[in-house]
């Protein structure tokens, strides 16, 4: 099963829920950092390195001998990265989605394609969590190719924890596109509110299942409690606001082991994730004979 | 996209980890700075409107890109189109018995147009795609320019520059000096956009250890597009310690450091009231006021 943990608002504790849950699901259970603009749960479960890769995306790459300049290429490409001038074609290879139109187009046959590196997949292991973390380099605009990357990494055998970045574009979307349950964490606040319904209008798009975690409970009101009611989507958690979570936090320590009493909430969370999502399926399988 | 016009002062807060209190401060500035042009620049998740209740002048649609769209009844279910996609964005189509045939994912679709152009039918059209709309508004500090990116929608740097131009076009006009920029969480291309040509990027961090290793990745992108750096710590008294340690690091980066704003459930309570934190007086609005007093000095 792989569990997403989402959230609209960033801060929300997305990372918390995450290294937590990893924590209370013990051996064999993988960890994949998806916030691959800024991973954070390397910093909470700190393991040894066992694996780092380089990750490129194919850009185009012109033999100017062959090029005659026709603007083909660069009248076909959507991203402005590829542009003709009288000397040849020149790239821009950080623009580039790597799509390979413009080697398809070229009547000349003069592009072809080439690796530009846009940041590193790292495995580590911390306690029989095997970490996944994708780390974008500085500068470079698109961190959906690296996300799917390092999703690539996860054995499918094994169950796996997602952590997702925040929002609701194209990033979120590369990360949790294919979960069996979403987790959203949220706040009970104004802010949280708004962007959680945002949240929910993403999965329902994608058709994923989800849930609700309540963080900071005691700060805001009850009116992320009453949408949850009135959207029928169960919340499987609420976390109490609590200076002393935030403190273990702000050291980069597991709620879990600095707050034993934790410990049952989270893997509590995890048996109320992993019922949620039989019961989805086994209702899907009900349709389905129908 | 540069700022064409070196009077006008741009500030963007953004903060590389999100939920550090970007917005709370941005709508304090936009209250303390008298008459800015204000940018809400998170198209993803704003908030900005939560607290300074605009309203709205004029709403437009942001169409950006294209988007194929296979007809079916020309579709003869060859298949080049999804050998050729980059981004496994045509599934076979489902509900039809019998005909093979495809259709595109919207969703994992980049728009690039690969498929329409290769398609030995010309069975896929090609319309602009709809992906947003954009806002201008009036709060009680002055206009905002403010988005809404669709619901997994692409193209959220395009809204972000499309919303900054707008901005900047509003503060010429109406001869407006400032303009308060209300950052995405990230260093991706939303954040990248929203920091093009700005004069000054203010970040917000939390003395936590994903605070401190997301500055370094803040700052470091403020120095590869050459913007000048201030930064504030957000519930600096969570972990003092740690404070110190941002505040010298940051020193050391060549940022300046701005102020600090201290652990204050006030500044949920004015989201709660709708209000911004500077509407309120609390200890940790008097930090706020610190530092737009500090904004406005000279280093």
């Amino acid at each position: 099963m792989i569990l997403a943990v989402a959230s609209g608002k960033g801060g929300t504790g997305k990372t918390t829920v995450s290294v937590n849950l990893a924590r209370v699901a013990g051996r064999h259970v993988q960890l994949l950092d998806c916030d691959v603009e800024e991973p954070n749960a390397h910093l909470f479960l700190r393991g040894v390195l066992q694996r780092r890769e380089e990750i490129c995306v194919p850009v185009p790459q012109v033999d100017a001998s062959l090029c005659t300049g026709c603007g083909e290429c660069s009248g076909f490409c959507r991203y402005h990265a590829i542009a003709s001038l009288e000397s040849g074609a020149l790239t821009f290879p950080e623009l580039c989605h790597g799509c390979g139109g413009c080697s398809l187009v070229c009547p000349e046959k003069a592009i072809t394609e080439t690796g530009h590196r846009i940041g590193v997949v790292e495995t580590s292991e911390a306690d029989g969590i095997t970490l996944i973390q994708g780390r974008l380099d500085i500068g470079v605009a698109m961190a959906p190719p690296l996300i799917r990357a390092a999703k690539s990494f996860l054995d499918e055998g094994a169950p796996a924890i997602l952590d997702a970045p925040p929002g609701t574009s194209c990033p979120v979307i590369a990360a949790i596109s294919d979960a069996h349950l979403v987790i959203l964490v949220t706040e009970p606040t104004p802010f949280g509110l708004h962007d959680l319904k945002l949240a929910v209008d993403m999965v329902r798009e994608l058709k994923i299942p989800a849930g609700v975690v309540i963080n900071r409970v005691g700060l805001g009101d009850d009116r992320v409690h009453a949408f949850c009611r009135e959207q029928g989507i169960p919340v499987l958690l609420e976390i109490p606001d609590d200076r002393k979570i935030a403190e273990a936090y702000s050291r980069g320590e597991l709620a879990v082991d600095a707050l034993p009493a934790y410990h049952a909430h989270f893997e509590n969370l995890l048996f109320r994730s992993r019922e949620l999502y039989r019961a989805i399926r086994s209702e899907h399988h009900a349709d389905l004979r129908i | 996209m540069e700022n064409p016009d070196a009077t006008q002062e741009e500030i963007v807060v953004i903060s590389g980890k999100g939920g550090t209190g970007k917005t709370s401060l941005t709508a304090s500035l936009a209250v303390l700075a008298g008459s800015p042009v204000i940018a809400d620049c998170d198209v993803d998740a704003a908030d900005l409107h939560l607290v300074l209740k605009p309203r709205t002048l004029e709403s437009h649609e942001f169409v950006s890109g294209f988007e194929p769209v296979i007809r079916p009844g020309d579709c003869t279910g060859c298949g080049l189109c999804r050998e050729l996609c980059r981004f496994d964005a045509v599934r076979v189509r489902d509900g039809d018995s019998g005909t093979p045939g495809y259709a595109i994912d919207p969703v994992s679709c980049e728009g690039c147009g690969v498929c329409v152009r290769f398609c030995p039918e010309g069975a896929i059209d090609f319309p602009e795609r709809a992906c947003g709309h954009w806002m201008i508004s009036e709060t009680r500090c002055g206009p905002m320019v403010h988005a809404r990116l669709g619901v997994a929608a692409e193209n959220s740097g395009k809204l972000v520059s499309l919303v900054k131009q707008e901005a900047r076009r509003i503060a010429l006009e109406q001869d407006r000096s400032l303009i308060i920029v209300d950052g995405p969480p990230g260093i991706g291309c939303p954040v990248i956009a929203s920091m093009s040509g700005a004069s000054l990027a203010l970040v917000v961090t939390e003395p936590t250890v994903s605070g401190e290793h997301d500055l370094d990745r803040v700052l470091a992108l403020a120095r590869h597009f050459d913007i000048p750096a201030a930064v504030c710590v957000n519930k600096w008294d969570l972990n003092p310690g740690m404070t110190g340690r941002i505040e010298d690091y940051a020193l050391k980066s060549g940022a300046r450091v701005i102020g600090r704003i201290r652990y204050d459930n006030s500044v949920t309570l004015a989201q709660m009231q709708e209000c911004t934190v500077v509407d309120i007086d609390t200890p940790a609005a008097r930090d706020i006021r610190e530092i737009w007093k500090n904004l406005q000095s000279e280093e």
